[in-house]
C-alpha cells in the first residue's frame, strides 16, 4: 500500500477543471514532484492533499484511511508555502516551535526537537532573529524547519525555491535532497521549473490543464517522453513530424517528408502508416562539415542559420531541407570550439538511430 | 559644489518650505500661541469679571503677577483629583467596551468580499453626515422616561417588583452615548490593520494544528496590536476631554474634567484656574499616549 494515495481525484471552479481525474501513488520516503505550467491544478491538489481544499469527487488516502473528514489542523501533513508564510511577530525559534506547541508537546522534549531541528537547517545562531531579519534563503530553512520539526508523514513544498535567485537556489536543491535524505519524510513537492524538478525528484508526475501526462523518474521523463507535451516541456526538443515505415534490414524506419528516412529504435505496439511525431535532444543531434557525421545512422545536410554563444555550449539552429530547423549543441569544451561554424555554413547534422523518440499521436 | 547645483539646492529648499511653511505657521498661530498663553495664565490671578487679573497694578493690596496659587489649590482639595481620575476610568470603561465591539466588526468587514468592504466601511462611517450634537440630543429621545427602551426596562423590573430606574441623566446614559459617538474611531484603525494580514498566515497556523480560538489567539490578535493601540488612543484621548455628552445625557453627579474646565471658563470664570486643568490634562494625556506607544512599540518589534 502506498503511504499517499489519490484515487480519481477531480476539483472544479466554477465551469473550470481544475484537477480532473487524477491518480496518484506516492510512497513512503519519496520525494515526489508534481510538475507543470501555472494553471495545470499542480497547486490545487498540494491544497487538498494539506486539508484547505476539498475534492469535488474521488478520494485522497493517507495509509488507506480517506481524509475527507479530517481538518488541516489533524492531517498528520505540513506545507512549506511559496511565501514561506513565517510568523512575523516570532522569532525563529518560536515559529519552529509553533507546531510543538499546538501539538502540546511538553516542553523538554519540545526544546530537544527544537534544537535538533534548528541544527538540521544550520540555524541554530538564530534562533532568536525575526523573519524580518533574515535573508530569503535563511527564511526559506526556518519554513523547511516548522514544517520538519514533528515529522509529519508527508511534507508538502510549494515552489519553496521560487522567490529565491539563480544561485541560492541551486544551493538549496543540494540542501533540500539532503534534508530530505537525513529526516526520510515524504516529500512532495509543486513546481514548474523542470531542471529543479529533474534534479530534486525521485519521481515526478507531469501534469497539463488537470491531468497527469506521465509519472516516471527523472532520467526515463527526459530520455523517454511519453506525450509531445512532456517531451516539449522538459528541457528542449526537437520535433520532427513522421510516419512509420515498413521495416527493412532488420531497422525501423520513419519517413519525414521532404527530408527523407530515420532510422529508429524498435517501434512497438505502433502500426505501419501510422503518423506522429520524431522527437530529439539538441544534445544528442551531431553538427560537422564531413566525415564523422557522415558515419552515422542518420545524417541530413543543412545551413546554419542563427547561433546561440551560451558559455558552456553553443546551440546551433540548422534548417533542413524540408525547411524544418534543428537545434544542435555543441559542448564547448576545448578553445575555439565556439566559433566552429557561422551563420549561412552549410553543415550536416546527423544521430545515431538509437537517439530520439517517435510520439504517436 | 557647482554654481548650478546651489541653486538646486535652494529651489529644492524653497519648494520645501512653500509645502511645509503654510501648516507651520498655522499651528505656530493656533496651537503653540494659545498653549504658551494658557501656560502663562496657568500661573496668574483671575480678573474680577474674568479674564485675567493685571500682571502690574498701582494699588499693592490687589491680586497681580505671577503665582502658584491654582496648582497648589488643583492639589488642596481631592474633589479634582477624583474628576480626574472618574475621567480616567470613564476613558477606559469606553475604550473597551468599543473595542469590544468594534473588534469583531472590523474582523468581519476585513474578511469579507473586496467588493463589500468599501460599503461596509461607508456603513461605519455613515454617522458622521450628521452633526455629533444631533446624534446625541438622538440619545436623550431614545433613554427619555417616555421612549419605549424605558418602558421596556422598567415594565421589567416592575414585574419583578422593582423600583424603576431613570436611563437619562445617568453614568449608563453618559457611557452608551460615549461608546456610540467613539466607535468608529476603533474600527477604522483595526480593520485598516486587519485587512493587510497575510492570510496565508492563517493557513500555516492551522497547517500547524491551530484551531480556529489558537489561530486567533496566537496569529491574528498579537498581529493587530498596532491597530489595537491606535485605535485605543483615538477613542480614549476624545473621550478624556469630552463635556458635550456629560452635559447633555449626564446628571449632576457625572460630571467629567471636560465639563470642569469649561465651568471654569464659562460659570465661574476663573481662567487660571481652568489653565491649569487644561494643562493638568494635558500632562495626563501625554503620559497615557506615552505608555501607550511604549507598550505599542515593544510589542511591535517584528514589522
Amino acid at each position: 500500500m502506498s503511504l499517499l494515495e489519490l484515487k480519481n481525484v477531480t476539483r472544479r471552479f466554477g465551469d473550470f477543471t481544475a484537477v480532473d481525474n487524477v491518480s496518484l501513488n506516492i510512497e513512503a520516503g519519496e520525494f515526489f514532484t508534481l510538475l507543470g505550467p501555472s494553471g495545470c491544478g499542480k497547486t490545487t491538489i498540494l491544497r487538498m492533499i494539506a486539508g484547505f481544499d476539498l475534492p469535488d469527487a474521488g478520494q485522497i488516502l493517507l495509509d488507506g484511511k480517506d481524509l475527507a473528514d479530517t481538518p488541516p489542523e489533524q492531517r498528520p501533513v505540513r506545507t512549506v508555502f511559496q511565501s514561506y508564510a513565517l510568523f512575523p511577530h516570532m522569532t525563529v525559534a518560536q515559529n519552529i516551535s509553533f507546531p510543538l506547541k499546538m501539538a502540546r508537546i511538553p516542553g523538554k522534549e519540545a526544546a530537544k526537537m527544537l534544537h535538533e531541528t534548528l541544527e538540521l537547517v544550520h540555524l541554530a545562531d538564530k534562533a532568536d532573529a525575526y523573519p524580518h531579519e533574515l535573508s530569503g534563503g535563511q527564511k526559506q530553512r526556518v519554513a523547511l524547519a516548522r514544517g520538519l520539526v514533528n515529522r509529519p508523514r508527508v511534507l508538502l513544498l510549494d515552489e519553496p525555491l521560487g522567490a529565491l535567485d539563480a544561485k541560492l537556489r541551486e544551493e538549496m536543491q543540494v540542501d533540500l535532497i539532503n534534508l530530505q535524505k537525513e529526516v526520510g519524510v515524504t516529500f512532495v513537492f509543486v513546481t514548474h521549473a523542470q531542471v529543479e524538478a529533474l534534479a530534486l525528484s525521485h519521481r515526478i508526475a507531469v501534469m497539463r490543464d488537470g491531468r497527469v501526462e506521465q509519472v516516471d523518474e527523472p532520467s526515463r521523463l527526459y530520455g523517454s517522453p511519453q506525450t509531445r507535451f512532456v517531451a516539449d516541456f522538459i528541457g528542449h526538443i526537437n520535433m520532427l513530424e513522421a510516419q512509420v515505415l515498413e521495416p527493412a534490414h532488420g531497422q525501423f524506419r520513419l519517413g519525414v517528408s521532404g527530408l527523407g528516412e530515420i532510422m529508429t529504435q524498435p517501434l512497438h505496439g505502433v502500426a505501419v502508416g501510422s503518423k506522429g511525431t520524431f522527437a530529439i535532444r539538441p544534445e544528442q543531434v551531431r553538427i560537422g562539415v564531413h566525415g564523422e557525421i557522415q558515419e552515422l545512422k542518420n545524417h541530413f545536410p543543412g545551413t546554419v542559420r542563427h547561433f546561440l554563444y551560451r558559455g558552456d555550449v553553443t546551440v546551433y539552429k540548422v534548417s533542413l531541407a524540408n525547411g524544418a530547423v534543428i537545434e544542435a549543441l555543441l559542448p564547448n569544451s576545448a578553445p575555439g570550439r565556439a566559433e566552429l561554424f557561422r551563420v549561412g555554413d552549410a553543415v550536416n547534422v546527423g544521430w545515431r538511430h538509437d537517439a530520439g523518440v517517435f510520439l504517436h499521436e | 559644489m557647482s554654481s548650478f547645483a546651489r541653486k538646486l539646492f535652494s529651489h529644492a529648499r524653497l519648494a520645501k518650505w512653500a509645502v511645509s511653511g503654510p501648516p507651520f505657521v498655522f499651528l505656530l498661530l493656533f496651537f503653540v500661541l494659545p498653549g504658551a498663553i494658557m501656560v502663562i495664565a496657568s500661573f496668574r490671578y483671575p480678573g474680577e469679571f474674568g479674564g485675567l487679573a493685571p500682571l502690574t497694578a498701582a494699588d499693592p493690596g490687589t491680586l497681580q503677577g505671577f503665582t502658584l496659587e491654582t496648582y497648589r489649590f488643583f492639589f488642596s482639595d481631592f474633589i479634582y483629583t477624583e474628576i480626574f481620575i472618574k475621567s480616567f476610568l470613564v476613558a477606559l470603561a469606553t475604550t473597551l467596551l468599543c473595542l469590544i465591539m468594534a473588534y469583531p466588526l472590523a474582523l468581519l468587514i476585513a474578511r469579507s468580499p473586496k467588493k463589500s468592504r468599501d460599503f461596509m466601511v461607508l456603513l461605519v462611517i455613515l454617522p458622521f453626515a450628521s452633526s455629533f450634537l444631533i446624534r446625541v440630543y438622538a440619545w436623550m429621545i431614545l433613554l427619555g422616561p417616555q421612549a419605549a427602551l424605558s418602558q421596556i426596562v422598567n415594565g421589567l423590573l416592575g414585574a419583578l417588583g422593582i423600583a424603576p430606574v431613570q436611563l437619562l441623566f445617568s453614568p449608563f446614559a453618559v457611557l452608551i452615548s460615549m461608546v456610540y459617538v467613539h466607535l468608529p474611531f476603533m474600527v477604522l484603525p483595526l480593520y485598516t490593520n486587519l485587512e493587510k494580514h497575510d492570510p496565508s498566515l492563517l493557513d500555516a497556523a492551522q497547517d500547524c494544528g491551530a484551531n480556529a480560538w489558537r489561530r486567533f489567539w496566537q496569529v491574528t490578535f498579537p498581529l493587530s496590536l498596532p491597530g489595537v493601540f491606535s485605535g485605543s488612543t483615538l477613542v480614549f484621548i476624545p473621550v478624556l476631554g469630552m463635556f458635550a455628552i456629560p452635559d447633555i445625557l449626564g446628571g449632576t453627579g457625572d460630571m467629567l474634567v471636560g465639563n470642569l474646565i469649561k465651568e471654569q471658563f464659562l460659570g465661574t470664570r476663573d481662567w487660571p484656574f481652568g489653565s491649569t486643568l487644561s494643562i493638568m490634562l494635558t500632562i495626563a494625556v501625554l503620559l497615557f499616549v506615552w505608555i501607550a506607544a511604549k507598550l505599542g512599540s515593544t510589542r511591535g518589534r517584528y514589522v
